[in-house]
């Protein structure tokens, strides 16, 4: 942590952190800290005073049964996408890694999803589904399937954690793959010595040994659909039909920017202030094995 | 049943009893390097798998792209073919110079807007982060610790949790529609800073001694140690922040009103709401689409080494 040799200067490292820390005071701690502020005050219809309500933003928020539906909305959402995204790139991956020789090849042909910007992949399955124009769509009618994003939550649910796993396979693919292939080759010949054929040695020596990887991932993916989802919400459903697919920080937009409820709209974002610090505790204190590459 | 295992016991055939069993014959396909037994169902059904797994993903672009080569009614035609059209070139120069539907500027304007604000995050963050992480590592002052924490803190502020206040600063500094309010409170990273800082601390002590016995002073150190040492981690930064940044969303949402100032990201999703979905002219948003994609898609297949070496270490 200690480098031996260090410079001495009176000035110079605080003229070389300058930059840093004072875009971070500026657009990060005055902001929140006006957050933290604003979420317990309450301002008149009129915007004109504002006064000191304690937690009451806080109670309200408890009580509202759309921000309770929000939160319920955005666990389903994060657990799909988690699930569903790293189930499919850990296919994926085992197989690319067993394609030895063409495992370059097929990473180079997966890894440009996440060149893609969410917005742009929400558009790109939207208009697969679209029900007057989407070819999928079409073929899903011709198959007898009910599909209509604007009217049913369900749908629209579907259409989002598609878009969402579809720009994430590349990211877990890559991880999977690079931890499959640091496994040491011995312990599997050993295994396939003994006896064990590949499924058998999948389930009990691959998967717990990726299990670093795995739990890395899989807080990695609920932060992704927690907070940088945004994007796939705003342009693909808007957060509807109604509220079925308005997770919290699209309610956080909402609120603050649609409605204009400041103090509702603070309280919300110190919420998921909170979600976030305790995430990346997790993510720093019991990741403790760094991801080999 | 025990099997052939290792590079040793290639001339074995599968069924085989004890390991020490002579080979009779040689199998009529050896085993790939690396893998344990002969299974060919296995082998094809890997690379079925990864095929179909490819074509899959690649649909919504296929399709995307079919609908950029086409005229606008046959988009509307359902169901709409899946041939590629001939109207590339006239899609894309419209799109590129006119824009659609509810956008007036064109997506050639657009793109350059994501050019310079991908350039300004990416080049200004790994110069912010660089000296930053540089003063943390070789200097000793008081409050270094202090700063550092500060620094590790914004991890845990993401835009999202602070939008409605990060607005208003924005707003109040006059900054809204500007190149500078698109790219300024994004340049602050702590990632970047961290993986400098991890690096520096890999880089030996005795460069720096040698450095000061030579009487060189910190900041020719920097420039003629430090930084050529650190191409290949601003390399993989670059790529990984030029994404970032060329495809920001919610950020130039809020902070943008005036279309000259959209990036294409916005643009895209401006052309498909307002209006009914007749009124949207899904052949020029489709080529829209594409160019969208193209630069990031260009950067991450030629600097993929970068790439992959800029995600791992990012989140370490």
């Amino acid at each position: 942590m200690e480098k031996r040799v260090v410079f001495r200067s009176s000035w110079l490292p605080y003229l070389l952190v300058a930059p840093q820390l004072a875009i971070t005071i500026v657009f990060f701690f005055w902001p929140a800290s006006q957050a933290l502020l604003q979420s317990v005050q309450a301002q008149d219809p009129f915007g004109i005073s504002v006064e000191f309500v304690g937690l009451e933003n806080f109670r309200n928020l408890v009580n509202d049964e759309h921000y309770l539906a929000s939160f319920r909305v955005t666990a389903i959402f994060s657990l799909l996408v988690a699930s569903i995204g790293m189930s499919l790139s850990l296919l994926l991956a085992v197989f690319a890694d067993r394609a030895v020789r063409l495992a370059g090849v097929y990473k180079t042909l997966l890894i440009w999803p996440y060149a893609v910007a969410h917005a742009v992949a929400a558009v790109l399955w939207l208009f697969l589904f679209n029900p007057t124009l989407g070819v999928v769509a079409h073929w899903m009618r011709g198959w007898g399937i009910g599909w209509d994003p604007l009217l049913n939550g369900r749908d629209a649910m579907t259409l989002v954690v598609m878009a969402a796993v579809w720009n994430q396979i590349s990211y877990n693919f890559l991880f999977f793959l690079a931890g499959l292939q640091s496994i040491p080759k011995s312990l599997i010949e050993a295994a396939a010595i003994d006896g064990a054929g590949p499924g058998r040695r999948f389930w009990t020596i691959i998967l717990p040994l990726l299990s670093p990887t795995t739990f890395f991932l899989l807080v990695v993916n609920i932060v992704y659909a927690f907070f940088n989802t945004f994007a796939i919400i705003d342009a693909a459903t808007g957060g509807g039909p109604g509220q079925a697919t308005e997770i919290l920080v699209y309610k956080v937009y909402k609120d603050g920017f649609k409605a204009l409820d400041l103090g509702g709209s603070a309280a919300q974002s110190v919420v998921l202030m909170v979600i976030v610090i305790l995430l990346t505790i997790v993510q720093f204190r019991w990741i403790e094995r760094k991801v080999q590459y | 049943m025990i099997e052939s295992g290792g590079p040793a016991a290639i001339g074995e055939p599968s069924t085989a009893g004890t390991p020490l069993e002579r080979p009779t014959r040689r199998p009529r396909r050896a085993p790939a390097e690396g893998m344990v037994e002969n299974r060919p169902f296995l082998d094809f059904l890997t690379h079925a798998v990864l095929i179909l797994g490819l074509v899959i993903i690649a649909f919504p672009v296929y399709v995307t792209f079919v609908a950029s080569t086409i005229t606008a009614e046959e988009v509307l035609a359902a169901p709409m073919t899946l041939v590629p059209g001939p109207h590339l070139v006239d899609n894309y120069r419209e799109a590129l110079l006119r824009g659609a539907g509810n956008s007036a500027a064109g997506a050639g304007h657009m793109m350059l807007n994501s050019l310079i604000t991908a350039l300004i995050i990416a080049i200004g963050k790994i110069a912010i982060s660089l000296v930053s992480a540089f003063a943390i590592v070789y200097f000793k002052f008081p409050l270094r610790n202090f700063f550092f924490w500060m620094i590790f803190v914004t991890l845990m502020l993401p835009v999202e949790v602070r939008i409605l206040p990060t607005y208003k600063v924005v707003s109040d500094l006059g900054m809204l529609d500007s190149y500078t309010g698109l790219t300024l409170p994004l340049i602050a990273s702590a990632t970047a800073t961290f993986l400098f800082r991890q690096f520096f601390l890999t880089i030996p002590d005795e460069l720096a001694e040698a450095a000061r016995i030579d009487g060189a002073g910190p900041m020719r150190f920097f420039w003629d140690v430090v930084v050529p040492m650190s191409k290949t981690s601003m390399a993989a930064l670059f790529v990984i922040q030029f994404i970032y940044g060329w495809n920001q969303y919610l950020w130039p949402l809020i902070v943008t009103t005036r279309e000259e100032y959209y990036t294409v990201v916005i643009g895209i999703k401006r052309m498909i709401s307002g209006g009914g979905e007749a009124s949207v002219e899904w052949h020029l948003v489709m080529a829209t689409a594409m160019l969208a994609m193209l630069p990031p898609a260009v950067v991450v297949i030629l600097m993929q080494k970068w790439f992959v070496k800029g995600l791992v270490d990012t989140e370490k």
